[in-house]
């Protein structure tokens, strides 16, 4: 209570990994969460890239919030935005080529995002600064959880591998098991099996714990 | 002239089954888990969906080839693209409300949904990669309309019997339909190898 401002800016940062997950809780921005998430190496790197994207087009937003007519914001965000997601693509394509390579239609499509243009919408078009870019890295945070908990579940059942990425180029492949793995998990298909499985999963935790809660009243 | 008919029955049956967008490409799963609850607002979404689709694709295909290219300034495509279908929506958005208020009332909910849609930005994006010329994009762009709108119909008539059936707790919901779109997406594939182009 001592600092209101810390706490609500902490509040902020944990708001989007847990309450307002946007994909387990909110289902919003499904397409990559599935596409690119059969290897544990793609997945940490598309939420890197949608954290980037929507630290900077948060705190972009909220510096020159000022100066935007209320009637013509939805193109500037989406402006903003595109030029923010094309950065992203030419670093990606230079550093991480490989990875590029096989996401690359998906980080083009950051720009459709409904989760960036709705932070951008309703938070940092009326935030000062920092408020703003704790709001897009916890958002941005959740989001790379969220794809690296499903890329995991997906590669450790479906290839009972993990490729843990070491570098920027250089990755470590674990074998777990040596059994055969459930190759429908790394199919199309699994992927939708896994996220229906996983959300069902955070369900029942939520479900579990408002039933302890009305147990303790 | 057969062949080039035979090419473009080809790029069609592939975009709307074989690489079916939704199913094997994972692209405008928001709307189509958002849409897909009743048959009507699928239906209606599928049609203002593959008319819109074929129109952007129209132009964002003359705006890259025309201005784009020439220019030499290809860099841009993801900044023209989305503006054009920025433009494009909030335009027939206007129309329609003037010249066709019926019409309006019933389809024009969608058409705002679509600026959100990625499908409607990855058909420009991947006609640019591939260097489809101006009908093969068209056909591109129907196929791919077509396709959008048989997974949504073919979800809807599945999720309305799911109404009446009993689901456990935590699945209740998004849940139960991510693992029928698993089985439908199972079935798609399939269709893998029918066409190879």
């Amino acid at each position: 209570m001592s600092s209101p401002g810390t706490i609500s800016l902490k509040d902020q940062f944990l708001n989007g990994i847990i309450k307002e997950n946007t994909i387990f809780k909110l289902a919003l921005s499904l397409c990559p969460s599935i596409a690119v998430t059969n290897n544990l190496k793609n997945g940490i790197f598309m939420g890197a890239a949608v954290l980037f994207v929507q630290v900077m087009v948060n705190s972009t937003i909220s510096i020159i919030r000022k100066v935007i007519h209320p009637k013509v914001r939805l193109p500037i965000f989406m402006l903003v935005i595109s030029g923010w997601v094309t950065v992203t693509q030419f670093m990606m394509a230079a550093y991480v080529p490989d990875v590029y390579s096989k996401v690359g239609l998906y980080i083009a499509l950051i720009v459709a995002f409904a989760s960036i243009l709705a932070r951008a919408e309703m938070f940092a078009s009326k935030n000062t600064l920092l408020p703003s870019m704790a709001d897009g890295l916890g958002m941005g945070i959740g989001f790379m959880f969220a794809l690296t908990v499903i890329s995991f579940f997906r590669e450790l059942v479906g290839k009972a591998t993990l490729t843990i990425p070491t570098g920027l180029a250089t990755s470590y492949v674990v074998t777990l098991m040596d059994t055969k793995p459930l190759l429908i998990m790394i199919l199309p298909a699994g992927g939708f099996l896994a996220v229906g499985i996983l959300m069902a999963f955070f369900n029942w935790i939520d479900l579990r714990y408002k039933k302890g809660g009305h147990a303790s009243h | 002239m057969s062949s080039d008919f035979t090419r473009l029955f080809e790029l069609i049956v592939s975009a709307s089954l074989i690489n079916n967008f939704v199913f094997t490409k994972f692209l405008g799963l928001c709307i189509f888990f958002g849409v897909s609850k009743k048959m009507e607002t699928a239906v209606g979404m599928s049609i203002t969906f593959t008319s819109v689709m074929m129109i952007s694709a129209a132009l964002s295909w003359i705006v890259f080839n025309k201005i784009l290219v020439p220019l030499d300034i290809s860099f841009l495509e993801i900044i023209v693209f989305i503006g054009i279908i920025a433009g494009l929506v909030q335009t027939s958005d206007t129309i329609m409300r003037k010249t066709a208020p019926g019409l309006y009332y019933k389809l024009g909910i969608y058409l705002a949904l679509i600026s959100t849609n990625c499908i409607i930005l990855a058909v420009p994006l991947e006609n640019a990669a591939e260097k489809y010329s101006f009908i093969e994009s068209l056909a591109f762009g129907f196929g791919s309309g077509i396709g959008f709108a048989l997974a949504l119909i073919i979800m809807a008539s599945i999720r309305e019997k799911l109404e009446l059936a009993e689901v456990p707790a935590p699945f209740k919901g998004l849940p139960m339909a991510f693992v029928i779109t698993s089985l439908i997406a199972l079935a798609f594939t399939g269709f893998s190898g029918l066409i190879t182009l």
